[in-house]
């Protein structure tokens, strides 16, 4: 029995927890995004060279081939320090969408550039308010050429290319590659909640599409959303970590009626919850990550249930850090906003907890009949 | 990440699986075992009977030393030989107390006379022990106890009232704290002692509890006299023993048990809400993932604690997790069972009511889960406080004779 990080990724770990935390001091990500910064490009090609881009990448097409744990280990640690860097975009779902579904050709084409930092991709699957669904996907691919709108498509301004969900001539929406700097898109930087992951509306009007061959249905989609999802949990979770210890290290050192806010039990109790919260989360991530990792049959449902604690906990502590901090922490300088922002942002993008609390239901009951049947 | 066994505890998996295969019978599927009845004489020869057959064949006393009978080997195995017993249907464990925290604690506070004489009778299921802590006056402030203990030459005399006693009424021993002093401050007057049952002036009497059934007593002390040698540790130490055992209490009540999400499952697939199978509505799947994230949370908590121990380390107050996630998750389940049944949710009869009325049993134990073993509000203060590093809470009894602490009764 052995459900902790390997000891290599342990100590990985350590070597990403330093370098983020000397690259980003308190307030340096705030005062980037007050620059007016497209994203933090200097720390992008910082963990490019540390080779954090290709973890998850074959060694054969560039990477470094750390693994899944590896993988998980690093989101947890960027949704810890929050940069500005289209990390989830471009890994865990362009580029996951291309290790999983793409060509040879594909593979050789982009993985490399991926894991070198020189190329961006994003994932446009959204047209709009609702969930992941099939029936919402009204882009169209006829004869390598699509049309159609995506919105939002995080880092789409930033992004050189991106996997689209589109429907194909015949059956079910697929997944294509569409180069974003060709001929045929159009793209408008529209506002996003979260600060450091700008959002763009894309149009598509005759853009050439290349399909994946291995994702020619909505069951890629839905795998691809799987697999980001357990990703995503570990970037929340050390986010949910990063707003408790921020609440805390507040409470603990402002005094009020002679005393550490600390030490009244009402906080105490509301921290502890959110420890426990937490905890929860960060379990049901390490499950994800074993099934993310062994490609195991629970990994639907467990990253559902990675999922679903992980935005619980995230938005929990990002949400009282504000009001642990009290007036100061509506301020726009606490940065307790990053957190609160970043977290209902995290909570959408992939699909709504409706959803996933649908899909894992459905998921448990298949599972569940599956089980009868044999 | 890797959920086999290392190959030493898949042997030792083995080996119990051989044991339990040759001397218990499995246990049917999706039988839910729950109890509403308190234990009976029966039930505990039966238990008696099993305890010894398990330590005959050395799977009893997992980490204690060979020479009580015990495996020395390890809290894995012990959690491995729990899980391979889950899996059948064996008398109910009542060796807690003794195997699991009075002895443990005797070995490491007691001399070696008292573990020579308490340790086998303990492991082989002769004798049956009970904890003598909580008062009416003393639970959360269990240091706040007023028992009197006052030395008469070799022996003591003890007055007083304990309550919460589990299996008081077949114990032949009890772990006893009382006030040796109550001039100075509380924590430090209390003194630590082992308490035969047959003594004369202690009285028992079954406390009946909010379901109807008694699983808890009370126990009545009336000037009972306890020989200085069976004093456990110096006398004013009694908190420091108290404190030994109670660390090995919150890891033993981790966990609440069910009705917990695979119970409430087949329910809602059953049970149907306007004309639909209740599985399909919105709001009952909202809360049934719910419950799913937190049971599957709390499933892979206790593996990272496992991890921790069988990699030699002590799993600290992060254990507390289980208990206060798992006993408000058992009164939400059963809350929502019965009402799920609308206008019969109320209905209590066995015959009637789904899995024998376990809804509404449950509904009715649940707010003890919540208090035994520390409260919810204990537990969030212990995580505040030990895990967090949050400041202890305000005492105003801090420092003050015992006798001086206000009371509200005088």
């Amino acid at each position: 029995m052995n459900f902790e990080f390997s000891d290599d990724v342990t100590t990985m770990r350590e070597e990403v927890h330093r370098f983020l935390t000397e690259q980003l001091p308190a307030g340096v990500v705030r005062q980037r995004i007050d620059a007016g910064a497209r994203f933090d490009e200097d720390l992008w090609s910082k963990i490019a060279e540390m080779g954090w881009l290709g973890a998850a990448i074959p060694e054969e097409f560039g990477g470094v081939e750390l693994g899944y744990e590896a993988l998980c280990m690093i989101a947890e640690e960027l949704g810890r320090a929050l940069p500005s860097v289209p990390f989830a975009s471009s890994i865990y779902l362009a580029g996951q969408a291309i290790v999983l579904f793409g060509s040879q050709a594909q593979k050789t084409g982009y993985l490399p550039r991926l894991a070198d930092g020189s190329l961006i991709g994003t994932f446009a699957l959204a047209e709009g308010a609702g969930d992941p669904k099939p029936n919402a996907v009204h882009a169209r691919v006829t004869a390598g050429r699509l049309t159609g709108t995506k919105m939002p498509v995080f880092d789409g301004m930033v992004a050189d290319f991106a996997v689209v969900a589109a429907q194909a001539e015949a059956g079910e929406p697929g997944l294509f590659i569409v180069d974003l700097t060709a001929h045929g898109v159009t793209r408008r930087a529209i506002e996003s909640l979260d600060l450091g992951r700008a959002a763009a509306e894309i149009q598509f009007d005759g853009a050439t599409a290349e399909l994946l061959p291995l994702a020619q249905d909505w069951h890629a989609v839905t795998a691809l959303l799987d697999r980001a999802a357990i990703l995503f949990a570990f970037e929340q979770v050390g986010g949910a970590q990063a707003a408790l210890a921020m609440a805390l290290n507040y409470a603990q050192n402002r005094y009020a009626f002679g005393r550490p806010l600390a030490a009244l039990q009402a906080l105490k109790h509301k921290l502890a919850d959110i420890y426990v919260l937490t905890e929860l989360a960060r379990s049901n991530a390490y499950f994800g990550a074993w099934a993310l990792d062994s490609n195991a049959p629970e990994l639907a449902s467990a990253a559902a249930a990675a999922r679903l604690s992980a935005n619980e906990a995230f938005y929990q502590a990002a949400k009282e850090n504000i009001q642990i901090h009290g007036g100061m922490g509506f301020t726009w300088e606490s940065d307790c906003h990053l957190f609160y922002r970043r977290a209902k942002q995290m909570a959408g993008n992939l699909g709504s907890a409706r959803y996933w609390r649908n899909r894992l239901i459905d998921r448990l009951l298949t599972q569940n009949e599956n089980i009868k049947a044999a | 990440m890797d959920f086999s066994d290392t190959p030493q505890e898949a042997e030792f998996r083995a080996e119990a699986q051989a044991f339990l295969a040759a001397n218990a019978k499995l246990r049917p599927e999706n039988s839910h075992a729950y109890r509403s009845r308190a234990f009976n004489d029966e039930d505990v020869q039966h238990s008696k009977a099993w305890q010894a057959t398990k330590a005959k064949a050395g799977f009893a006393g997992f980490h204690w030393p060979k020479k009580y009978g015990g495996r020395e080997g390890s809290q894995m195995q012990a959690i491995i030989f729990a899980q391979e017993e889950e899996k059948y249907s064996v008398p109910p464990g009542i060796f807690n107390q003794g195997v699991g925290m009075a002895l443990p604690t005797i070995m490491s506070c007691g001399t070696p006379a008292q573990a020579e004489r308490y340790a086998r009778p303990a492991l082989f299921g002769e004798e049956v022990w009970c904890q003598l802590f909580s008062e009416p006056a003393a639970g959360s402030d269990l240091a706040g106890l007023r028992t009197k203990a006052e030395r008469q030459g070799d022996e003591w005399v003890i007055n007083g009232q304990k309550v919460w006693t589990s299996n008081a009424h077949f114990s032949q021993f009890a772990m006893l704290v009382a006030r040796s002093n109550p001039d100075v401050p509380k924590h430090q007057g209390l003194t630590f002692f082992i308490l035969d049952m047959a003594t004369p002036g202690v009285e028992v009497r079954r406390i009946k509890q909010i379901s109807g059934t008694s699983n808890f007593c009370e126990v009545f002390l009336t000037d009972v006299r306890i020989p200085d040698a069976n004093r456990l540790g110096a006398v004013g130490d009694g908190w420091k023993v108290a404190m030994t055992m109670l660390a090995n209490e919150r890891f033993t009540v981790a966990q609440a048990e069910g009705p917990d999400f695979d119970d409430i499952l087949p329910l809602v697939k059953q049970v149907l809400l306007d004309g639909k199978a209740a599985i399909e509505d919105s709001a009952v799947r909202e809360k049934l993932a719910v419950w799913y994230c937190q049971a599957q949370g709390l499933k892979y908590t206790r593996l990272r604690m496992q991890t921790a121990l069988s990699r030699g380390k002590t799993p600290g107050p992060e254990a507390s997790i289980g208990k206060l996630v798992s006993a408000s998750k058992l009164q939400e389940i059963a809350a929502f069972g019965i009402d799920l049944l609308g206008q019969s949710g109320a209905v209590m009869d066995g015959e009637l009511a789904p899995y024998n009325a376990w809804f509404q049993h449950a509904l009715l134990y649940a707010p003890g889960k919540r208090i035994a073993g520390g409260t919810d509000e204990v537990l969030r203060n212990i995580i505040a406080e030990r895990v967090l590093k949050m400041p202890p809470e305000l005492r105003v009894d801090k420092g003050m004779a015992f006798n001086q602490i206000p009371t509200g009764l005088r």
